[in-house]
């Protein structure tokens, strides 16, 4: 019988392996795409709930988790077009102007 | 009609903005006349207040009057509020009414002043600080008129600041304030810290649950202020310096008002000073032991003074330490009433010194004075009735506002209070004794402004020998010339008789007739030489004779002058002071003043002076002492203070009181007669040099402040500097350091914040399963 | 075994594989490959909770258009070399990742287990207002038009304004690019540094010569 349950655990485990991707990689878009996983973690989530507690709700917030990242994909790439034009190759690890 | 009480501060604050923007295009006089009728109309409000106060229920008469809340912090606040009761309108009606006279008097006064304008800025400026403190609901509003009416002193004492006398006395009276701010801050703070309010009506309705310590200490820091402001031991010493102001100012500030504002302070705040005088009596007995000591000690400093204000400046200070006798006594009601006809009498005669002054040139050496009564006809008429009063002959102002501080003080019961009653009344007669002087070296005797003073005769005698002893010397340079004249022609005359001699030899020895002619006509030029020479040295001879007269004349002359100088006796008390054979050689000055006349002031200068004696001769009527009806004063002052004060002394004990300050005052004025009138003594067995420089006790504070204070001030000073300011900079160089070392967590590498994130995620989750689980 | 939970069963080890993949993938564009087989499975996952607006949306947008995006930026920028894994330049990086990935997952499982969810599953049969059973389409957007209605118009300035960063930032900017600086030393989270020590003291120089200037102001 399928519960809710499954969903969080599978949720979790996906966002877990996200979590480490960020953190390990370094190609910008690679990381992008391990947050794109954790986003789609959430929405595993939301969509679980939803179902398990009748709540339409959950289904909205994933539509909008869904605008959201469109957004921040839309603006990252941006940003890491901006920076491969200045110098091919670069990693995240290469970004490091902020430093103290 | 209390709603009036706006208006009270309002007017002088109108002046001083007016006179800001406009004062030196108004010129004189009319900036003065815009100043006196801001005054005029302060007064006047205060007494619309007056009969909207006498017109509320006795029970009623304490009204606070709020304008805005000031500071607001958790439950605490201080509002910018005027609380009108009695006492304060009381305080007000003398403040406007004496400053209105003040400020007309000034016109005449500050005439031809190249800064007449911003005199009267300082003036409406002071009576705005000054209302505002007398109005002050709170310890921090009464604060910020306190250290207005200082800066006003300051200001004014220090007016004429191109003389560096001026000026220095102006700081000394603003730096020696300061010492008393402290205490006044620190008991605002401590009333803050125990009271949890600093307003009068929650002080002094909270004094009995006070503990004995906290009570204490209140009431004495306070005190260090008062102190201060009203120039008492050991901080009076500004006052007698701050008579370097023009003479108005010392009559408004430092006599009538501003001095009295300490004494005002320890009224408004007697509910404390009676739980101390209840519970902790040692507290109210430092009030009253300072107080008529350092009435007692500037009393016998005015006795030899010859400065005409610093006699009146010295004299405040005493009169100050009455009003505090009685404050310590826990009469305020005699204490209120001394500081009202002390503001009348003390105004009028330091006017009338001011108009003395004036009159005579800028001269204020009383030394100087005498004889002025029929000169200045009103000054001297109005200054008599100051002295009257001050002096304590009944009926005058002084004598029954004196009498009930004395009173109050015998009243204290015990070997304390008869204590304090027997140094009140010994201060009473020094006081009767100092200005009988005063007027009597100022009004009567002789006129003798033209006369050289015993200095200027010295001076007269020393140019006078220094004369001599020139003209000896150069008489003796003279004849030793002329002795050296007639020596060379003596020699001269030798010569040409050798070379006559030597010229016959030559004629005797001639060979022919030619040479012969030739010889002859040299013996012939030779002997016309000799005669020439012997009539040079008949002629030098002549000279060395007269010489040598002269030369004897003119020691003779010297030793004349000093054996005159040494016959020169001390003239009897008195006698008319002259420089005898040295009188060609009196300073300049002299002369100067013999071409001086004096005259009497002008109206705006007199007017004030009538009105002020007027008010020294009824002032007693505020409050006499026969029966209750007649304490007009003590009834209206009821709502202010919280307990009334009755007099445990019998109908006889305060008779018998009243006769012996009478007797002390006569006996003081008698003794003034006898050495200043008939001169039947030396003054200078009295005005001991000592008294005249005020027991040392200026001199010594300077001489610690110079040396071991200025040291000590530096150790604290080092203190500030490196462990104070240690403290601060340290703790700016630990951020730093903590700063720079926290710097290296930011590496710039975007995956390394990146699983900050993700540790902080992790006890984040790790707290919410805490959260879940409990 | 239902259908359900079957289907849930092989869409999650679709999921599962795909995230590994795009993990663990060397080259971007296999990354973006598993990426979408991800993707696809998590519609899947929708569709067996009756999702079904929302499966399409994760399919068209999602796989469809983001990810195509990531391919584009792949392509456009030629990118697309692979990358070392077997590499961590910052040390304590890579163990401290897993530390904290695995934590979060036991954590995240903690609480799940703690966590009674309680309520009837299903939506697909919920009556709506009017109460007649609204198709699931239906539902949403009455929630997203009525309820969420100011929610959703933000959402239209949100991408409008990400449009517009986009394009500013993507500009071709003329004139001679501006290198990125050159910055040797790599150094972790307060786990020292591969790199050498000149940089630290360059920069503790350049601190020290800031201070003495604020000193003099």
């Amino acid at each position: 019988m399928l519960t809710p349950t499954y969903y969080l655990v599978l949720s979790a485990l996906v966002f877990s392996i996200g979590a480490v991707g960020v953190l390990v990689r370094r190609n910008p878009l690679v990381m992008f795409m391990c947050v794109e996983l954790m986003l789609n973690a959430v929405n595993l989530t939301f969509i679980g709930l939803a179902w398990g507690l009748n709540d339409i709700g959950g289904q909205v917030s994933v539509f909008f988790v869904m605008v959201v990242a469109a957004a921040e994909v839309v603006v990252g790439l941006a940003i890491v077009v901006a920076i491969m034009r200045r110098r091919d190759g670069a990693t995240a690890d290469d970004l490091s102007v902020l430093r103290g | 009609m209390v709603d009036f009480v706006y208006l009270v501060p309002l007017f002088p604050l109108l002046g001083f903005i007016s006179l800001m923007l406009v004062g030196r295009r108004l010129g004189e006089p009319a900036a003065g006349y815009l100043a006196t009728a801001a005054c005029g109309g302060a007064f006047a409000s205060t007494v619309v207040t007056f009969f909207g106060i006498r017109g509320l229920e006795e029970e009623e008469r304490q009204v606070t009057k709020t304008l805005f809340n000031w500071v607001i912090a958790g439950d605490f606040g201080v509002d910018v509020a005027f609380l009108v009761d009695p006492l304060s309108v009381a305080m007000m009606l003398f403040v406007t009414g004496i400053g209105t006279l003040i400020h007309l008097y000034s016109v005449g006064y500050m005439h031809g002043d190249p800064n007449f304008s911003k005199f009267f800025i300082y003036l409406n400026m002071f009576v705005f600080s000054m209302l505002i403190l007398v109005l002050g609901d709170n310890l921090l509003l009464t604060f910020l008129g306190w250290e207005g009416v200082g800066a006003c002193s300051y200001f004014l004492v220090s007016f004429w600041f191109t003389e560096e006398k001026n000026a220095m006395a102006g700081k000394k009276a603003f730096v020696t304030n300061r010492v008393g701010d402290w205490g006044f801050m620190v008991a605002t703070f401590l009333a803050f810290a125990t009271i949890g309010s600093i307003d009068y009506l929650t002080i002094n309705g909270t004094a009995a649950q006070l503990s004995t310590p906290v009570l204490a200490a209140l009431i004495l820091l306070l005190f260090v202020g008062v102190m201060g402001k009203s120039a008492q031991f050991p901080l009076y010493l500004w006052l007698p310096d701050a008579m370097a102001g023009p003479t108005p100012v010392s009559a408004l500030i430092h006599a009538a008002t501003m001095v009295t504002s300490g004494v005002y302070l320890l009224t408004r705040v007697n509910g404390l000073i009676y739980e101390a005088l209840l519970h902790a009596q040692w507290v109210t007995n430092i009030i009253a032991w300072v107080g008529v000591g350092t009435a007692f000690f500037a009393a016998t400093i005015a006795i030899a003074q010859t400065d005409i204000k610093k006699v009146l400046a010295y004299s405040t200070v005493s009169q100050l330490g009455y009003m505090v006798l009685a404050v310590g006594s826990g009469v305020f009601v005699a204490a209120i009433f001394h500081m009202i006809t002390h503001a009348f009498f003390k105004a009028l005669l330091f006017l009338g010194s001011g108009s003395v002054i004036h009159g005579m040139d800028d001269d204020q050496d009383m030394r100087r004075y005498g004889g002025l009564r029929k000169l200045m006809p009103i000054t001297s008429a109005t200054f008599i009735i100051g002295w009257l009063a001050i002096a304590g002959v009944p009926p005058f102002a002084g004598f029954w506002s004196k009498d009930e501080i004395l009173l109050s003080a015998w009243d204290l019961g015990g070997l304390n209070g008869k204590l304090l009653w027997f140094f009140g009344l010994i201060t009473a007669l020094m006081t009767a004794f100092y200005m009988s002087r005063q007027v009597f070296m100022t009004f009567y005797g002789d006129y003798r402004f033209g006369d050289p003073d015993a200095d200027e005769v010295d001076e007269a005698w020393a140019a006078y020998l220094a004369h001599a002893q020139d003209a000896k010397l150069e008489a003796g340079t003279a004849a030793d010339d002329a002795i050296e004249a007639h020596t060379k022609a003596v020699a001269a005359l030798e010569t040409a008789r050798e070379a006559y001699v030597d010229a016959q030899i030559e004629l005797s020895q001639a060979a022919d007739e030619e040479a012969t002619v030739a010889a002859q006509k040299v013996v012939d030029a030779k002997s016309t030489a000799v005669d020439k020479a012997e009539a040079a040295e008949e002629k030098a001879q002549a000279a060395r004779d007269e010489a040598g007269a002269v030369a004897k004349a003119a020691s003779q002359a010297d030793a004349d002058a000093r054996s005159e100088a040494s016959r020169r006796v001390e003239p009897a008390p008195g006698e008319q002071l002259t420089a005898g054979a040295a009188s060609e050689f009196v300073p300049a000055a002299v002369k100067q003043r013999a071409e001086h006349h004096p005259h009497e002031s002008n109206w705006q200068m007199t007017t004030p002076l009538v009105v002020l004696a007027v008010l020294s001769i009824f002032g007693g009527l505020l409050n006499l002492p026969f029966t209750s009806d007649l304490h007009f004063l003590e009834h209206w002052l009821e709502p202010s203070i919280v307990f009334e004060h009755k007099f445990a002394a019998s109908g006889l004990t305060k008779w018998i009181l009243a006769i012996v300050s009478i007797v002390a005052g006569g006996i003081g004025i008698m003794g003034a007669v006898m050495i200043y009138l008939k001169h039947n003594a030396d003054p200078k067995k009295i005005e001991k040099p000592i008294l005249l420089d005020a027991w040392g006790y200026d001199r010594a504070v300077s001489a610690f402040m110079g040396g071991p204070g200025a040291k000590m001030f530096e150790g604290i000073a080092w203190l500030d500097a490196n462990i104070v300011d240690g403290m601060v900079n340290g703790t700016g160089s630990f951020v730093r350091g903590s700063g720079s070392a926290v710097r290296r967590l930011q590496s710039g590498l975007v995956r390394s914040y990146a699983l900050g994130i993700t540790l902080g995620s992790v006890a984040l989750l790790a707290w919410f399963l805490v959260r879940v689980a409990a | 075994m239902s259908l359900q939970l079957f289907s849930f069963l092989v869409a999650g080890v679709v999921v599962l594989t795909g995230s590994l993949g795009v993990v663990m993938a060397k080259h971007p564009v296999h990354a973006a490959l598993f990426l979408i087989q991800t993707l696809f499975g998590v519609a899947v996952e929708f569709l067996v909770v009756e999702a079904h607006f929302l499966a399409a949306i994760q399919v068209i947008v999602y796989a469809g258009a983001i990810v195509i995006l990531f391919l584009f930026v792949i392509m456009l920028l030629g990118v697309d070399n692979a990358e070392d894994l077997s590499v961590e330049p910052i040390i304590g990086q890579r163990p401290l990742a897993f530390v904290g990935g695995a934590a979060i997952l036991g954590l995240l499982l903690a609480i799940i287990n703690s966590a009674g969810i309680t309520g009837v599953p299903g939506n697909v049969d919920a009556p709506g207002p009017t109460g007649e059973v609204l198709p699931n389409v239906n539902q949403l957007a009455e929630s997203i038009f009525t309820e969420q209605v100011f929610a959703f118009e933000v959402t239209g300035i949100l991408l409008t304004v990400a449009v517009v960063g986009a394009v500013v930032m993507a500009r071709r900017i003329p004139g001679a690019l501006q290198p990125l600086p050159d910055i040797p030393a790599i150094s972790g989270f307060g786990f020292g540094s591969t790199g050498d020590t000149d940089t630290d003291g360059d920069a503790d120089a350049a601190m020290a010569a800031g201070d003495e200037q604020g000193d003099d102001s």
